[in-house]
């Protein structure tokens, strides 16, 4: 493996870790709440909230979902 | 020192103290097999290669990249980072996945420190100098990450260096005093801890962060700026206790 791959990979299991669904949840928050940031439309502190209630929601999920897999 | 300043020094006790408690089960099991002149050396040379990264990135940092882009930067990573850490911490206590012992991660790492063959370099035992070197900069690389990403998104980075000094001090003074693991440290509970800082730090971190992007007539800002962190916090307490009580409920039905 070269040194390169090796190197991604670890900062990927360092950050990332087993469960990438809550990596791509932050992922897709940051961009909705860029993209809101943008449009001068929406009030500061309405994404402020909708993005901390976005997260918290779809990871509380996530964890949850993983009682649900293991019962199947 | 506010709200913030006290907030990032107790993330960053709590995380450092945690991962300093690994090292130096580590550091133990390696010592108490091997000798310690090269376990102390293997730990030695990691603390001053991270306390060496500190010092490289963390004050020039903040001088070549704009706050706000180190804030979304810095917190998409620890948002990502603590929520790994409370999710594991989630799925520990609710029985989901097993805990951390250190008593057998000191067991293990003795059996294969006395499997392990006895090649020399340098004039030490290279085995211990490289199980503890490895094992010492891996887990203070998580330190490092905290600090230096506390120390670039806040106003002041002080408190995040002495949170890890202290813990840093604290964990040597009772492993040199005790002398085998510090097992008795509640660790699940602390890493819960931790997750729900870190993941009240980054979240706030990233909201903050999206100034970057937004024209500053139109800033993005948390209703009540500093205050409302302790509301995320309660916030996550809430969103991990739910989690906890839906597993629980979920790991009762599987076995009725």
């Amino acid at each position: 493996m070269s040194f390169l791959r090796r190197f991604g990979r670890f900062w990927w299991e360092f950050v990332v870790g087993d469960e990438w669904r809550i990596a791509l949840v932050v992922a897709i928050a940051t961009g909705l709440g860029a993209l809101a940031a943008m449009d001068h439309r929406v009030d500061g502190r309405i994404i402020a909230i909708g993005v901390a209630a976005g997260v918290m929601a779809a990871v509380c999920e996530i964890i949850v979902g993983t009682g649900r897999r293991s019962r199947r | 020192m506010g709200i913030s300043g006290l907030g990032t020094g107790a993330a960053a006790f709590l995380a450092s103290a945690v991962e300093f408690v690994e090292a130096l089960t580590i550091v133990l099991a390696l010592g108490v097999t091997r000798g310690w002149r090269s376990s102390l050396w293997g730990a030695a040379t990691a603390l001053l290669l991270l306390v060496a990264a500190v010092a490289a990135i963390g004050p020039g940092i903040t001088d070549h990249v704009p706050r706000e882009w180190l804030q979304l930067v810095v917190g998409v990573l620890l948002l990502t980072f603590g929520l790994q850490w409370l999710r594991k911490a989630i799925l520990r206590s609710t029985g989901y996945k097993a805990l951390h012992d250190e008593q057998q991660a000191f067991a293990e790492e003795r059996e294969a420190a006395l499997l392990a063959g006895g090649e020399r370099r340098y004039g030490l035992d290279w085995y211990a100098f490289t199980i503890t070197f490895k094992g010492v900069l891996l887990e203070g690389l998580e330190v490092v990450f905290i600090v230096v990403g506390f120390g670039a998104s806040a106003a002041d980075r002080r408190p995040a260096i002495v949170g890890a000094a202290v813990a840093f001090g604290i964990v040597l003074a009772v492993g040199a005093i005790v002398h085998r693991p510090l097992s008795r440290v509640p660790e699940n509970l602390i890493k819960h801890g931790v997750g729900v800082l870190l993941s009240t730090f980054g979240l706030f971190w990233l909201v903050e962060g999206l100034n970057a992007v937004a024209s500053s007539r139109h800033p993005v800002e948390w209703p009540g700026g500093d205050v409302a962190i302790p509301f995320i916090l309660v916030a996550w307490i809430a969103c991990s206790q739910l989690a906890m009580h839906l597993l629980r409920r979920e790991r009762e039905a599987l076995v009725a």
